[in-house]
């Protein structure tokens, strides 16, 4: 679907370039929306708007959960303590209504890129935990000790030694990741956070209610968004576990029996 | 008992304190950093919309939000002002039903956002750790493994969506229940009458069977691993060689300990799960607080969200303290170090 | 009379996964006796399929572990069972723990975290006989734990709060509660340190000494052989290399592998350095073909290479895998 929106007959942000309240037909295939836009077409663009947002969000989340975990495992004591008691909070916060706070303080300012980059600030918590806790059980392994003896300086440690082990779970992690933040998205879309008339799969729930789709028959137009944001999103997660199971080398071993 | 304190009891205070400290931090910083002086923002939105208020209360309004922002004095007094006005419980009025203070607003909503979560949530846990232990130990069990992937496929998606499912499905398609709300639109509430607790339970079903559907998967999901991790510990190993009975092995040897770290999970999840609580009521309409701040958004309620913040944050280290507190009852590791 | 004859025994592990398929062959081509009041070692480097032997003869099959061939038989005075055919629930209701129990690797795990010691007790008792007075039964535990020379505090504490022999002793309590024919120790004392090591052999050999059954210890130390056991059967991988009561063993050792796990024990006095044998146990997903020792053995010929050697009796009760020696030869 996302290669399909560079094919795309009809621009996104016209309206009223279509017939509106079409049901699903084949020249439609997901109908029309009140708002005279093609709906199928017009998703399209939602899909590929949904994972920028998704990406981008990981990567920034990524560098500050790598950066917060090998840190905070590494250098341990106090240091470790301090960014524990922080990941932790953010780990438990309720964030929905600290997101609906800023989304609703910068709303003049939002777009896709300053949604992802806010989200990212705040979903690194828990990876940042899960990294720690390896890079922790490295730390005790012999071959740190070896390079520690040997006067290695522990930056150098830190990146050669010990980022190779921590990569499979960053890699895990980031799908993971994907995940949240674009379910964040559309959540904060639905409430009408964002910015509206970029087509993402949260604004297109948005302005269905909008339009009050439901009571006004045209369920199509619901159904549609609701229907691709579940399939993308099993699919996303049905990856995420199958290279999750492969990446993880005791799963493997336990497979083989080994 | 003396370790216990020092070594369990007082690192958890210390979190709670913490948890709560870096929250109200973060929503008294937040406003400081939006590039628009929000107070001026706030009165000329409310005139151009063409509030009928009087200039007298456009000037309590502007008073009202400049102390709500906590905009007079140095950032240090600000900074302190504002909690000294938390301590008070004074979040200031609703600037969408203006004078009504925001917390009995809040008041009035929370106990219908808590009496879905709260049963929701312990329904959830329950069943999902349940099953999802029964479904690693029996894994050739067929009804089980459907379970599993209903449960996958729930807990991959957010939690707007399968509300809307449910919904769609439910009330538009097949309309057994209704569309919105938690009483028909003209009733007042009335506990006293058994018709309304029953239209109020009847209300509550879907928005109910959301919370637990997506909550049961994760559980389940979650349990399974641990279990399947469980299964091959020594002390399981050694009471099925033993000859325990199945049922003896399920639930004294590897739900009571899978059962830890899962309370743990509850604790940590809290925050996530009142999240899409909120969510849940706004798809259908339901009158807690999650409908109270959609509205707060559309109506330009900024003090409004600002409580439902400090109010959620407050509320939810609350319940993972308690849960902290409660941990010890259940594992003798922690009791007795 | 036997209590288990154990006959051409072969067990190996199936695994696929990935396309991939794989075989250990932990189990080739075994067979032995135990009789009633004795103690038996089994001997061997690790993985060397010593914990496989004893699950297979303990009825813990399960996958990917596949017995192929051969057959496991006990007679419990008279009650004949036989352990690859018995059903699972038969297995359940009159063999386990009250015929043969078992006292697991890494014991110092095998008691349930978050219940408290006197739990898995009832468990036991309650499983097995069925507890209807419950005053009776704590009176009899107490009892047996007095026995075994554990103070009754035990039964009130939670495993954490117990030390790792401590812990230990009550794995063997355990063991114990009914007077099975046979006790299965597998590697009892492998993590423990020296001292609490011989408290908890001495207790091994006193419960022997009372209830005259049998226990199979399995260990790869041989100074807990030579203090402890009978009889012994040295495995390497996978097979039987000899068979002797202990005292051949140590005094009179045929098999070079024999030798070599002899030779390097240190002696008290002795000043030379020992020389240790090249290489390493073999892979068993891809063993050497002829005698699986030939690799690193220092007599090897070149039948050794090609013909998987019998095990042969030498001597009265003295059996051994090797070309070096034929029927009657010594």
């Amino acid at each position: 679907m996302i290669f399909l929106s560079y094919d795309s007959p009809y621009d996104p942000s016209k309206s009223f370039v279509v017939p509106w309240d079409l049901p699903p037909s084949w020249e439609h295939p997901f109908g029309t929306t009140s708002r005279g836009q093609d709906l199928f077409w017009w998703l399209t663009f939602a899909v590929r708007n949904s994972l920028y947002v998704g990406v981008v969000t990981a990567i920034i989340s990524r560098v500050i959960s790598i950066l917060v975990g090998l840190t905070a495992g590494y250098r341990g004591g106090w240091i470790d303590r301090v960014l524990m008691a922080i990941s932790d909070t953010f780990v438990v916060l309720p964030l929905l209504p600290i997101l609906i706070l800023l989304s609703f303080l910068l709303r003049e300012s939002m777009n896709l890129l300053n949604l992802a980059i806010i989200l990212g600030l705040f979903g690194w918590s828990f990876d940042a935990r899960l990294i720690r806790s390896q890079v922790l059980s490295l730390r005790e392994r012999s071959f740190t000790r070896t390079a520690v003896y040997s006067g290695t300086n522990s930056f150098w440690i830190t990146i050669h030694e010990h980022l190779p082990f921590v990569l499979p779970i960053v890699f895990a992690t980031t799908l993971n990741n994907l995940l949240w933040s674009m379910g964040m998205e559309v959540t904060l879309s639905v409430l009408g956070l964002s910015d509206l008339s970029t087509p993402t799969l949260g604004t297109a729930l948005f302005w269905a209610n909008q339009h009050g789709a439901l009571v006004a028959g045209v369920w199509w137009w619901i159904t549609a968004p609701a229907l691709v944001t579940a399939v993308l999103f099993l699919g996303l997660y049905l990856l995420f576990t199958s290279i999750n199971e492969y990446i993880d080398p005791r799963t493997r071993l336990r497979l083989i029996g080994g | 008992m003396r370790k216990f304190v020092l070594r369990y009891l007082i690192p958890r205070i210390i979190q709670y304190l913490t948890l709560i400290f870096v929250g109200i931090t973060l929503t008294y910083i937040i406003p400081r950093l939006a590039p628009t002086n929000p107070v001026e923002a706030q009165v000329s939105m409310m005139i151009a919309r063409g509030s009928s208020l009087d200039p007298d209360a456009i000037e309590a309004m502007r008073a009202a939000l400049t102390e709500l922002y906590g905009l007079s004095g140095s950032p240090v007094e600000q900074y302190f002002a504002f909690w000294s006005r938390l301590f008070r419980g004074d979040l200031g009025p609703s600037l969408g039903n203006f004078p009504t203070p925001v917390s009995e607003m809040i008041g009035q909503a929370l106990p219908y956002t808590l009496r879905l979560l709260i049963p929701a949530l312990i329904i959830s846990w329950i069943f999902g750790n349940f099953f999802g232990a029964l479904s690693s130990y029996y894994p050739e069990n067929k009804a089980l493994n459907v379970v599993e992937v209903l449960g996958q496929v729930v807990r991959s998606i957010p939690y707007y969506i399968v509300a809307i499912v449910l919904l769609v499905v439910f009330s538009y398609f097949i309309p057994i229940f209704p569309f919105s709300g938690a009483y028909p639109i003209g009733t007042r509430p009335d506990w006293s009458s058994l018709d309304f607790i029953l239209t109020y339970l009847e209300h509550s079903v879907l928005p109910a069977a959301t919370l637990i559907l997506v909550g049961f998967g994760g559980w389940f999901v979650g349990m399974k691993s641990l279990t399947s991790n469980i299964i091959s510990e020594d002390y399981v190993v050694y009471a099925e060689i033993v000859g325990l009975k199945k049922r003896n092995i399920l639930v004294q040897y590897i739900m009571r300990t899978a059962m830890l770290p899962q309370l743990t999970a509850l604790a940590m999840s809290l925050g996530t799960v009142f999240s899409g609580a909120l969510i849940m009521e706004v798809v259908f309409g339901y009158p807690g607080v999650g409908s109270l701040a959609i509205r707060a958004v559309y109506s330009n309620d900024y003090s409004m969200i600002m409580g439902i913040t400090i109010y959620s944050i407050i509320g939810v280290a609350t319940a993972v303290f308690l849960i902290d507190l409660l941990y010890p009852l259940f594992d003798p590791r922690v009791r007795y170090q | 009379m036997t209590l288990l004859s154990v006959r051409n025994l072969r067990a190996y592990y199936q695994t696929e996964a990935y396309g991939i398929s794989r075989t250990v062959q932990a189990v080739d081509g075994i067979s032995f006796d135990l009789f009633p009041n004795e103690i038996y070692g089994v001997a061997g480097e690790s993985s060397c399929g010593k914990t496989t032997l004893i699950k297979v003869i303990s009825g813990n099959i399960k996958h990917p572990l596949k017995v192929l061939e051969g057959s496991v038989i006990y007679n419990f005075n008279g009650y004949q069972v036989d352990m690859l055919q018995i059903s699972e629930d038969e297995l359940r209701r009159n063999v386990r723990w009250k015929q043969i129990s078992y006292v697991m690797q890494g014991s110092m795990s095998v008691l349930n975290p978050v219940r408290k010691v006197i739990k898995t007790f009832e468990d036991i008792v309650r499983t097995h006989e069925g507890i209807t007075d419950k005053k009776k039964f704590l009176e009899q535990t107490r009892a047996h734990i007095n026995r075994l020379g554990l103070p009754t505090d035990v039964l009130n504490a939670y495993p954490h709060q117990l030390s790792g022999g401590m812990r230990q002793r009550v794995a063997i309590a355990l063991a114990t509660v009914f007077q099975p024919a046979l006790i299965i120790a597998d590697e009892p004392t492998t993590a423990l340190d020296v001292v609490v090591q011989r408290g908890v052999l001495h207790m091994i050999k006193d419960i022997q000494a009372m209830s005259k059954n049998t226990v199979l210890l399995v260990t790869h130390d041989m100074a807990v052989h030579a203090n402890v056991t009978d009889r012994m059967m040295i495995m390497y991988a996978g097979r039987i290399a000899e068979e002797a009561p202990t005292e051949s063993i140590f005094n009179a050792p045929l098999h070079p592998y024999t030798q070599h796990l002899i030779n390097s024990l240190p002696m008290i006095g002795e000043k030379t350095t020992r020389t240790s044998l090249g290489g390493s146990p073999p892979n068993l997903a891809n063993p050497p073909g002829g005698c699986r020792f030939h690799p690193r053995c220092p007599h090897v010929m070149d039948e050794c290479r090609t013909v998987v050697p019998d095990l042969v009796t030498v001597k009265e009760r003295h059996r051994v895998a090797c070309h070096l020696f034929k029927e009657d030869s010594v």
